[in-house]
């Protein structure tokens, strides 16, 4: 193991093909504490793979073999649980859900996630993206009940039902607030995992709060600062794809899309 | 200090067209230009003011602007202007929801329908609308 300092744009580029045989590759870890006031170093790695190797699991194979102080969150390792996010090679993805063979390197550099606060090494403090989807009030909201003894079900037909599914599969995993412009440079921000979500209750024709949550979104940090760079849906992991839910949304707000 | 702890990447990142594909590129060369196209617009205004001088301070500003490097200066604001008209419509059209696919059962590898080939068409559009009319400005430009 050896321990440098480099900046994380520093990064060593060679393309290998990794086979069904064991392959050994470097994988460069950024270790940092920012509240013991620890700088950003990395902290390289020789880590056998193979083709199914995902990156979560070479860094579980560092924190059984190597170092077992690597911070790292996890949970399902199935793409499910949104934990593992985190830069991989500079874009940020969940380290489960990407293969080492699909990165076509040898060196595999992992950072925490952009524009979160980190906690330490790779993980980062998720408070403000659950704030955010506290505050887009994710739930229906209407006075009557589905649960009342005397009611039937809401009835939705499947196009209802269409509208809002794809973006019912966030995960909160942060990697679109993670690559998206305005999260760089706005921290008050909504971003779009916040808005999209929002979308995703306002499409949803049970519910009957569209005004509490578009009163939150219609501000200069909320809906109106998204610039379409489409970013965000690039490095979904769920297809939820949140620029197509930020523009449904604005549409809404301007009166082009019911 | 408080941009280190709070991890964010800053104008740096914000202004890094590498990593996300076209529509990211895009998105900064529309923010490139529209910079530019601002800087022209003071700039423009101030090089018209001098007719308040007189004819002899205009005379002399006009000098100034038909050089060769007062050429490629106006070659870009044409590429600029075009660029960033074009893209702004497609953009704008976004924004009104329209053209930005529909919502659905997301299926794997999970494509962003929203970043579909009428988005990626419309940029490349924009590019070639805003070279081809660079070449025609810098014809009639360096024509003379």
């Amino acid at each position: 193991m050896a321990v440098v300092a480099a900046k994380p744009s520093e990064e060593p580029k060679s393309n290998t093909k990794i086979t069904g045989q064991t392959n050994t590759i470097t994988l460069r870890i950024s270790r940092s504490n920012p509240s013991e006031g620890q700088e950003s170093t990395f902290a390289e790695f020789q880590v056998p793979v193979q083709k199914w190797t995902t990156v979560l699991e070479a860094i579980l194979y560092v924190k059984q073999n190597f170092d077992h102080s690597v911070a790292v969150r996890y949970s399902c390792r199935q793409a499910s649980c949104g934990s593992c996010g985190m830069k991989i090679n500079g874009r940020p993805a969940l380290a489960c859900y990407t293969k080492v063979s699909e990165l076509n390197s040898n060196v595999v550099t992992v950072e925490p996630m952009n524009n979160f606060p980190i906690i330490r090494d790779l993980a980062v403090d998720f408070k403000q993206l659950i704030s955010n989807h506290k505050k887009m009030k994710p739930f229906i909201i209407r006075e009557d009940s589905e649960v009342t003894p005397e009611s039937k079900e809401f009835i939705q037909t499947p196009q209802d039902l269409e509208k809002f599914l794809q973006f019912s599969y966030c995960i909160k995993c942060g990697l679109c607030n993670s690559a998206c412009p305005t999260m760089a440079t706005d921290e008050s921000f909504i971003g779009p995992q916040g808005l999209a979500q929002a979308y995703r209750y306002v499409a949803d024709n049970r519910d009957k709060g569209k005004d509490e949550r578009l009163k939150v979104i219609d501000d200069s940090h909320g809906i109106w600062r998204c610039h379409f760079a489409g970013s965000c849906s690039h490095v979904c992991p769920k297809g939820v794809d949140p620029a197509m839910a930020i523009q449904l949304l604005r549409g809404y707000m301007l009166g082009f899309r019911k | 200090m408080a941009e280190r702890l709070s991890n964010r990447e800053g104008i740096k990142g914000m202004a890094n067209p590498t990593r996300y594909g076209i529509e990211r590129f895009a998105y900064w060369v529309q923010r490139l230009t529209g910079l530019g196209l601002l800087a022209y617009l003071i700039g423009h205004i101030y090089e018209t003011s001098t007719i308040v001088n007189g004819k002899i301070a205009w005379n002399q500003m006009l000098e100034l602007t038909q050089t060769p490097q007062g050429h490629i200066l106006l070659t870009l604001v044409i590429g600029m202007c075009v660029f960033h008209t074009a893209n702004g419509i497609r953009v704008m059209l976004g924004h009104g929801g329209i053209g930005v696919g529909k919502p659905g059962q997301p299926e794997y590898p999970y494509k962003a329908a929203s970043l579909n080939y009428k988005q990626r068409l419309c940029i490349w559009v924009s590019i070639a609308l805003a070279a081809l009319a660079m070449m025609y400005g810098a014809s009639v430009l360096f024509g003379d």
